[in-house]
């Protein structure tokens, strides 16, 4: 029991505030990330790792409203992530996934987080680092490990890659290689969605690095005037690549950059402060027009598997990361006050998870690469349906 | 649902859009701030969607700064999506060289864009239109008609030389037509209109009947449209062909300030009169 002593230590809040359940339904059932009512499990409420900051709005309250089964969920959906991005690391080096890979774990708090406070009608449109955000959005890891390995089962047939993930029925637009483009897309998302008074809203992700890109505030300035349902969020792993925030923006406070746009800093690695401030973001724009959350969050990977991510770090900052505030032990750690799990039980959840991820990676190496000769003629197995041509019609076109 | 600067209430610089703002409101005609890249990718976005954006730059020359998003997001978003994203959205604007504008101000940027993959005729497309054409006046039926973009114009048939033109030089080939004309010549004209994919059947046709070719363009010479043009007809026609494809375009430079620069920097009546004599020796 040195693990209650030490969280209770941290915040006595939650001694008062906890219902300690007796027996529990632990639903390790589904790799679907919808939840569904019924068999909730009991209700309590957690309290956020720190407060919340606002700019320019009242930030909302430390006290998070959740369920067993919801907190099982995040434990199964960010494992799930994390071993994924592993074996895609794995994967990598054994060059069965080649170009650009660029990884997520260390943020997965982010991606469930915000899947918990919205719906499926709801639009998420990301950059390049995109594989958790698309399973979070109904994609599943069979057609992601095949895309990455440019397999015909992928979920772009083989043809976008590590950074070309897209759902349309998930409401999820991609998978974005040019830093900072998607988030006009994403602005015009939420257009559309006004224009057809959907009473939804976009998530255009971006990350510290793409917050100095003129586009951004040329679309903020765009969404504030058109009172837009686009929040912006800033997942601020604090390093754009190679250069620290600091080097890169003279004020790294990203959540305050929209000025005139209010803004929320969030801990990103706390799942149940991301679900908070995505349900207030979402309230606040369907009222009010656009708003930026800062996600303070971090990343164990280099920027892409390219990059070892220790010569412009330490290797003790990434430790102390993984110590303090991996999202994925914060969530273990409740768990186990709560009483929802015992160690062993939350183990072999893990080991489920690894078979479920090695038995994708077998189904996915066995999908076939695409056949040469259909980039130019043929079409595709479940084909597109539409033509892609040059300038001289007969000669080049492509029906993809 | 059209986006641009000063489209909806100023009626567009053009005077293009005069008159939609107040027929269709504000949600559908929509005064941008000065920022193409970004409300270019909106346009984008909201295509994904499913809405239909019409995105005016005020001048072509302006687009450049959305080519990013012309470029990588607009013409590849199908396929890199697998397909799961159309993007049936038009962008439009005025170019070419004008009354003085000024080098900016006088691009001519539809090679620039013929060779982005993913971007056709189709959706999404782009529309290039001239800035001295806004002022011609021109007979328009009164019920709707449809035209279909992808195929060329015959705008005057004949038989001894095809000329192959579009945009402002249509109006400058058909000047030296009637000088052609009054010379004894009998130049067939084709406006070829859609830049990507070039109507190769109404061209070849054409190119079957007279087997000589001038192309006029107002784009530069140095990998503009008339050099795919070219390429696609000796790939497609050599056997056809009695004399070498002719090729008419800009100068190579930034266009001038002063006026009669400007003119010597883009193709004359006179230009086009001497190159059918020529190939028609």
């Amino acid at each position: 029991m040195a693990m209650l002593s030490r969280l209770a230590s941290r915040s006595s809040h939650l001694g008062r505030t906890l219902l300690l359940p007796r027996s529990l339904c632990c639903s390790t059932g589904g790799r679907h990330f919808a939840s569904s009512a019924g068999d909730e499990g009991p209700t309590f409420t957690v309290e956020t790792s720190v407060p919340f900051v606002g700019h320019r709005c009242e930030p909302p309250s430390r006290e998070v409203e959740t369920t067993a089964k919801e907190l099982m969920g995040f434990f199964r959906d960010m494992s799930l992530m994390r071993r994924m991005e592993i074996a895609a690391d794995a994967l990598y080096k054994a060059k069965l996934i080649r170009g650009f890979c660029h990884l997520y774990d260390g943020q997965e708090a982010v991606a469930v987080g915000m899947e918990a406070a919205i719906t499926r009608k709801d639009a998420i449109i990301t950059a390049y680092r995109d594989h958790c955000i698309f399973l979070s959005r109904g994609g599943n890891l069979v057609e992601t490990f095949a895309e990455l390995m440019g397999r015909r089962a992928g979920c772009s047939n083989g043809k976008g890659g590590s950074m070309h993930f897209y759902k349309k029925e998930g409401g999820f637009f991609g998978g974005h290689g040019i830093v900072g483009a998607q988030v006009p897309l994403g602005c015009g998302l939420a257009f559309a969605q006004k224009y057809l008074r959907e009473e939804t809203v976009t998530f255009a992700m971006y990350g510290d690095g793409a917050a100095n890109q003129g586009q951004l505030f040329e679309a903020l300035n765009i969404s504030a005037l058109w009172d837009l349902p686009a929040i912006l969020i800033c997942e601020n792993n604090h390093y754009g690549m190679g250069t620290a925030e600091w080097r890169a923006a003279k004020s790294p406070a990203y959540y305050k950059r929209g000025d005139y746009v209010p803004g929320l800093k969030v801990d990103g690695m706390d799942a149940f402060a991301v679900k908070q401030a995505c349900k207030f973001a979402k309230e606040h724009a369907l009222k009010n027009g656009p708003i930026i959350l800062e996600m303070d969050t971090y990343r164990y990977h280099g920027h892409s598997m390219s990059d070892p991510g220790s010569t412009y770090r330490t290797r003790d900052e990434i430790s102390n990361v993984r110590q303090e505030r991996d999202p994925i032990e914060r969530v273990r750690k409740l768990i186990l006050l709560h009483d929802l799990a015992s160690v062993a039980e939350l183990k072999d959840i893990e080991k489920e998870i690894r078979k479920e991820v090695d038995n994708a990676i077998a189904e996915a190496k066995e999908s076939p690469l695409p056949d040469p000769s259909e980039l130019f003629t043929d079409i595709f197995v479940k084909g597109c349906g539409t033509e892609v041509y040059g300038v001289e019609r007969k000669e080049n076109k492509i029906l993809i | 649902m059209r986006d641009g600067e000063d489209v909806g209430h100023y009626g567009g610089s053009y005077k293009v859009t005069k008159g939609l703002a107040t027929k269709y409101g504000d949600l559908r005609v929509l005064d941008t701030p000065i920022a193409e890249n970004s409300f270019t990718g909106m346009g984008i976005g909201a295509a994904m969607t499913g809405l239909r954006p019409i995105v005016e730059g005020m001048n072509m020359g302006f687009l450049l700064l959305a080519y990013n998003q012309i470029s990588n997001n607009c013409g590849m978003l199908h396929y890199t999506s697998g397909g799961q994203f159309k993007i049936p959205i038009v962008i439009r604007g005025p170019g070419g060289v004008g009354r003085q504008l000024g080098a900016e101000h006088s691009q001519r940027l539809e090679s620039y864009f013929q060779s982005i993959p993913g971007l056709q005729m189709r959706q999404p497309v782009v529309l290039f239109e001239h800035v001295l054409l806004y002022n011609l006046k021109e007979r328009i039926p009164d019920e709707e008609y449809v035209l279909c973009l992808e195929e060329a114009e015959m705008v005057r048939p004949g038989e001894h030389v095809t000329i192959l033109t579009y945009s402002r030089m249509r109006y400058h080939v058909m000047q030296a037509a009637k000088t052609l004309v009054n010379k004894g010549y009998d130049p067939e004209v084709i406006d070829i209109r859609s830049l990507k994919p070039f109507d190769l059947y109404t061209i070849g046709n054409s190119i079957k009947k007279t087997h000589r070719v001038l192309i006029v363009e107002e784009c530069m010479r140095t990998g503009g449209i008339g050099a795919s043009l070219r390429a696609a007809i000796i790939d497609n026609f050599w056997d056809y062909l009695d004399a070498p494809v002719m090729c008419l375009s800009s100068q190579d430079v930034p266009t001038p300030y002063a006026g009669t620069l400007e003119e010597w920097t883009v193709v004359q009546p006179a230009q086009i009169v001497t190159a059918v004599e020529q190939i028609c020796k």
